[in-house]
């Protein structure tokens, strides 16, 4: 067997108030992914910006190519051929794919002038070893989300990376866009690369990786061989329990409808959207990523303007609400983005929380950090949020943790229909089942439910009924004994294979 | 250690930095420690500080208000002009009336229209100037009974042995940083700074927040333009000119992120007090009266660093 290119030992990370990595080992060998799993806040993404140069340890050794190193800087680790994959992505929207891709290392003649024939040549070699259909000069903004991962990835070829970081790489990505990803993963592991791969998702694990290292609070517990290994035994290692297998669904009685919605329609997202939603139901949205769920509840949230359709709350035709109206009556929309549309990253976690409901937490107009703090600690503890205290800029919380407090700030003040959009994207297996159960709980409690997911799975095990979608139409209803797999695929690729010109 | 070392520097250099400032201008010139200097400081600073509460608020929304300098003169030309016409009460009443208007007039066009907060009031900072002009024809004016008015309470009196506009920019950060950190008002005005697309899925009306952050501004101005016009007994058309860049170089040299999203009124306070020793010390010290503008570039440039650093995360170097 190989050695390994990069190891890592008694890696020690604290910040104020939490410990992040305790002694850490981990190795990688040319050729082979492996994948690091654990917990929200185990200390993945932390592991990994040390090794990136993007955190310093406190204690702790690296060995690269057999020589101890020091990573002082991310452009450190890329010239030495170490390329970290956000779990953000982190490109420059306004600069072209070239210009991106060699950010911070752009080739300059003696006088320093950037030399641009250089860049879009080297970019294009890069772009073509991956067979990508874009060009160095398209500008990053204008480029899906799966594209400017590619962009991200075209580093490794243009910088010869020997250890290549994947830090939840499929969260916003199709079915098709992951295969793509897979394809070109293991393009690299047949280069020699030495690939990292976090994710939450068991089944990724087991079809892309030889090993699994698994970490809790931050300590290595173990690393096992993925062939001799499963799910079940990697779920315990890192949350110390196994979990049930299967989805609870929602054991409730249908109320009274909540929210009817009728024609509604915005020009270039999406049309003719009808359907209605009652107490103490589960209703799902299937689609693929851009079908245009997410524009449809936006709209019902009054975060974008429709162009047409009607809105009926509790039997009652009522005009479009603005976000506050629709606060008001009683919905809460969890948005897909967390960062961007969830949540202020510079407040901490209570802030956040009571963010959309301020005026039911102020005496007046005073604030009553009193009872900010007692819905805080309900919820850090209902949710259970790694979290220092209630002033801890989410900012330095792990994305998972985030996506809790996101959770938090919508279910705080009881409201009547919930919207969740993509809820579990980058939450821990373990959190997952949690949130599953929560949503049944709260179906059970009679309040409406819409999940939002790509995952079908997901949908199908959480909802009463399945509405699918694709580009931007409802295109199939499916209830009981017909909400399967391929009935939902099949409703969704009919629509796509039909000729664009209907 | 050394970590810990730069972090401190980093988050404390520019008062540390004064505080040396401080010590080296007190051994040199036994003036400056004397209660009459220090006093004669927090009276200069008084009109900055109180119109620097108001701009605080704008910053932490992320924008700026660059048009107070203007405003400023107008003001005081108009409480002036006013208390001859109209008495003291009534000029006080529309000095305020009219700073709120000229500040809502920026926040219409800044927050519920939506423009560029720079150039609407760079824009406004000559528009207001020109109306100067128009108003008082290019005469300077002055109060009639500057001796016998009771109008000299706010600029040139003291309560308690301490001046009286102390103690209104004093009593101003008070209720703003009340205002800031504990009302519902505060709690947005953070929120639409920090991230202004999810304040709107949080159903804060963002561009109501920003519309009364700058009536705020136009507010303070006004009171700040009270003390000067009490002070000064009279108002040239150029009375505020360059006050809106010491305004900001209070601002941000208190700390108060250009970015939005975090500040605080007490860290203005120091900011512009501090700004004011310094400058109170260089002339002290025997340099002529036009390097304060040189310093004022230093500091808004030093600070503007420092934070722009911080914010790219350059901490963890
Ligand atoms: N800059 C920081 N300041 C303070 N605490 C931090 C900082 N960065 C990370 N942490 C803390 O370190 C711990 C580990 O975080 P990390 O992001 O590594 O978790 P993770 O395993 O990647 O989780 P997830 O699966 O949710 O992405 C968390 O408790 C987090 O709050
Ligand atoms: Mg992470």
């Amino acid at each position: 067997m190989a050695d390994p290119i990069l190891t890592l030992s008694g890696i020690t990370k604290t910040f104020p108030g939490v410990v992040a990595l305790d002694k850490v080992s981990f190795d990688v060998r040319p050729g082979e992914v492996h994948a690091l799993v654990g917990e929200n806040g185990a200390g993945k993404s932390t592991l990994m910006k040390v090794l990136a140069g993007l955190y310093h340890p406190d204690a702790g050794e690296i060995i690269y190519q057999g020589q101890p190193v020091q990573i002082d800087n991310p452009l450190a680790a890329r010239e030495k051929g170490i390329l970290l994959i956000h779990q953000e992505l982190s490109l420059s929207p306004e600069l072209s794919v070239a210009e991106n891709i060699y950010l911070g290392a752009w080739p300059t003649n003696a006088l320093g002038v950037l030399n641009k024939r250089k860049l879009r040549r080297d970019a294009q070699a890069a772009l073509d070893a991956m067979g990508c259909s874009f060009g160095p000069d398209d500008r990053v903004g204008t480029l899906s989300v799966a594209m400017q991962q590619m962009v991200e990835i075209a580093r490794s070829q243009a910088f010869s990376a020997n250890v290549v970081i994947f830090d939840e790489p499929t969260a916003s990505l199709t079915d098709t866009e992951k295969d793509q990803l897979f394809t070109t993963i293991r393009g690299l592991q047949r280069q020699g690369v030495g690939i990292v791969y976090i994710s939450h998702k068991m089944d990724e694990i087991f079809e892309l990786t030889d090993r699994i290292t698994v970490l809790r609070d931050g300590q290595v517990q173990g690393t096992v061989t993925t062939r001799e290994t499963d799910a079940t035994a990697v779920t315990r290692m890192m949350i110390g329990r196994t979990l049930e297998a299967y989805f609870h669904k929602a054991d409730s009685t249908f109320g009274e409808e909540v929210l009817r919605v009728d024609g509604l329609s915005l020009q270039g997202q999406f049309e003719d959207v009808s359907f209605s939603v009652r107490q103490g139901e589960v209703l799902g949205f299937y689609g693929l990523v851009g079908a245009g769920r997410s524009e449809v509840v936006e709209t019902l949230f009054g975060v974008r303007k429709a162009d047409r359709g009607t809105l009926q709350w509790q039997g009652a035709e009522i005009p479009l609400p603005t976000p506050r109206q629709a606060i008001d009556l009683g919905m809460a929309l969890v948005p897909e983005s967390r960062k961007e549309q969830g949540l202020v990253l510079m407040m901490g976690g209570m802030e956040n929380t009571t963010l959309p409901h301020l005026a039911s937490y102020a005496r007046s107009t005073v604030m009553d950090r009193g009872k900010e703090r007692a819905t805080f600690d309900e919820y850090k503890d209902a949710l259970s949020i790694k979290t220092t205290g209630p002033d801890q800029p989410v900012s330095t919380l792990s994305g998972g943790n985030q996506q809790k407090f996101v959770l938090a700030k919508w279910l705080c003040a009881g409201p009547k229909l919930i919207i969740l959009d993509e809820p579990t994207r980058g939450i821990d297996v373990g959190s997952k089942s949690a949130i599953h159960t929560l949503i049944a709980k709260l179906a059970e409690q009679g309040l409406a439910v819409i999940v939002i997911s790509s995952e079908m799975p997901e949908v199908l095990g959480v909802s009463h009924r399945v509405l699918a979608m694709a580009e931007g139409r409802l295109v199939g209803e499916f209830e009981g004994d017909a909400m399967t797999e391929e009935n939902l695929i099949d409703a969704v690729s009919h629509h796509l294979a039909r000729p664009a010109a209907e | 250690m050394q970590t810990e070392m730069k972090a401190f520097l980093r988050r404390h250099g520019l008062l540390a930095g004064f505080g040396l400032f401080l010590i080296s201008v007190a051994l040199s010139a036994d003036a400056f420690l004397t209660p009459g200097n220090i006093f004669d400081v927090l009276r200069q600073v008084s009109i900055t500080g109180v119109m620097a509460v108001g701009v605080t608020f704008v910053v932490i929304t992320g924008r700026l208000d660059l048009s107070v300098g203007s405003l400023l003169t107008l003001l005081t030309v108009i409480v002036v002009d006013q208390h001859n016409t109209s008495g003291p009460a009534m000029a006080i009443l529309i000095t305020l009336a009219a700073g709120i208007g000229v500040g809502m007039f920026n926040g219409v066009l800044v927050g519920l229209v939506g423009l560029n907060a720079l150039i609407v009031t760079l824009a406004m900072l000559s528009f207001l100037q020109g109306l100067v002009l128009f108003y008082s024809g290019g005469s300077n004016v002055n109060v009639q009974n500057a001796q016998t008015t009771w109008f000299a309470v706010f600029g040139r009196h003291d309560l308690f042995g301490v001046p009286v506009p102390a103690l209104i920019f004093l009593v101003t950060a008070v209720i703003a940083a009340f205002v800031l950190n504990r009302t519902i008002f505060g709690r947005q005005v953070f929120a639409v700074g920090g991230n202004e697309t999810a304040s709107r899925f949080s159903g804060i009306a963002s561009r109501w927040t920003v519309f009364w952050a700058y009536a705020l501004s136009g507010l303070t101005t006004a009171i700040a333009a009270v003390i000067m016009g009490s002070r000064v007994m009279g108002a040239q058309n150029t009375i505020g000119q360059g006050y809106e860049l010491t305004v900001l170089a209070g601002v941000i040299l208190g700390g108060t992120s250009l970015l939005g999203g975090s500040g605080s009124i007490w860290r203005t306070v120091l900011g512009i007090t501090m700004l004011g020793f310094i400058q109170n010390g260089l002339l002290l010290l025997g340099f002529p009266y036009y390097v304060q503008w040189l310093v004022t570039w230093a500091v808004i440039i030093l600070a503007v660093w420092i934070d722009l650093g911080a914010k790219r995360g350059r901490i963890l170097a």
